[in-house]
């Protein structure tokens, strides 16, 4: 039995088949995970599945290909910004409610910024914050795919 | 809720985690985890718990496998014991 490393090393990512089919089917899968975040507040899913999907989208690119490939796609920094500004869009909303008089994650005190329905207020923001979680999932699988696969090193893995 | 599929699904999940603790090959035991979390997740749409099947689809059957992959590329292939 071959192991995995030599496997990988003999060219394993050059399979013409494989590479096809990854290009087809990830636009498809992104489009499912973005559909997943957006109706997330009235039917089965929300931000955690479709950060999940996103990123699962994002990893068989770096299955596929190599890593030095999946970063030119979706760089380290990039990644970095976008993780940390969806756990910022989550606490920043919450925290934001709190300042405004009412309680951590109570959208409907929003309507002191926009004067909109109190109700449509906190459909609003239920959105806004799974928008938040989706990006941060999305970008913290990524990397901890990378992080697995390079062994920290982020230059050279599966 | 239909009985007869509750019993079949079961019976598969558990023929798949006894062969995932069985197998020596690890990402032989890795794919067949990844079998596991899918029946568990046919398992729970059958029940009605569509969210909890979800989550399980994306990040027992999806992501696990990948990460389990990736630490299995890390070690050998054959198990020890």
């Amino acid at each position: 039995m071959k192991s995995l490393q030599a496997l990988a090393k003999d060219g394993g990512g050059d399979n013409l088949i494989l590479q096809t089919t990854i290009r087809l089917t990830v636009p498809f899968i992104q489009l499912f995970g973005l559909y997943v975040i957006v109706h997330g507040h009235y039917s089965p899913g929300g931000g955690f599945q479709g950060g999940v999907l996103l990123g699962a989208a994002f990893i068989l690119i770096a299955l596929g290909y190599d890593l030095p490939t999946s970063k030119r796609h979706f760089p380290v920094r990039t990644n970095a910004i976008l993780a940390n500004s969806g756990a910022l869009i989550y606490t920043g909303i919450a925290t934001l409610c709190a300042l405004l008089g009412g309680y951590f994650l109570d959208y409907s005190i929003l309507t002191r910024l926009l004067p909109i329905d109190p109700i449509e207020w906190r459909s609003l923001g239920i959105f806004l914050v799974e928008v938040g979680v989706g990006l941060g999932v999305m970008c913290i699988m990524l990397s901890l795919y990378w992080d697995m696969a390079s062994g920290g090193q982020m230059e050279e893995g599966l | 809720m239909i009985w007869q599929l509750d019993l079949l699904i079961l019976l598969m999940v558990v023929i798949c985690a006894i062969a995932t603790i069985t197998i020596r090959d690890l990402l032989g035991a890795a794919i067949v985890f990844g079998a596991y979390s899918f029946l568990l997740c046919l398992l729970w749409a059958e029940m009605g718990a569509v969210d909890v099947a979800f989550t399980e689809a994306t990040v027992g059957a999806g992501i696990s496998t990948i990460l389990f992959i990736a630490a299995i590329f890390r070690t050998t292939r054959r198990s020890k014991d």
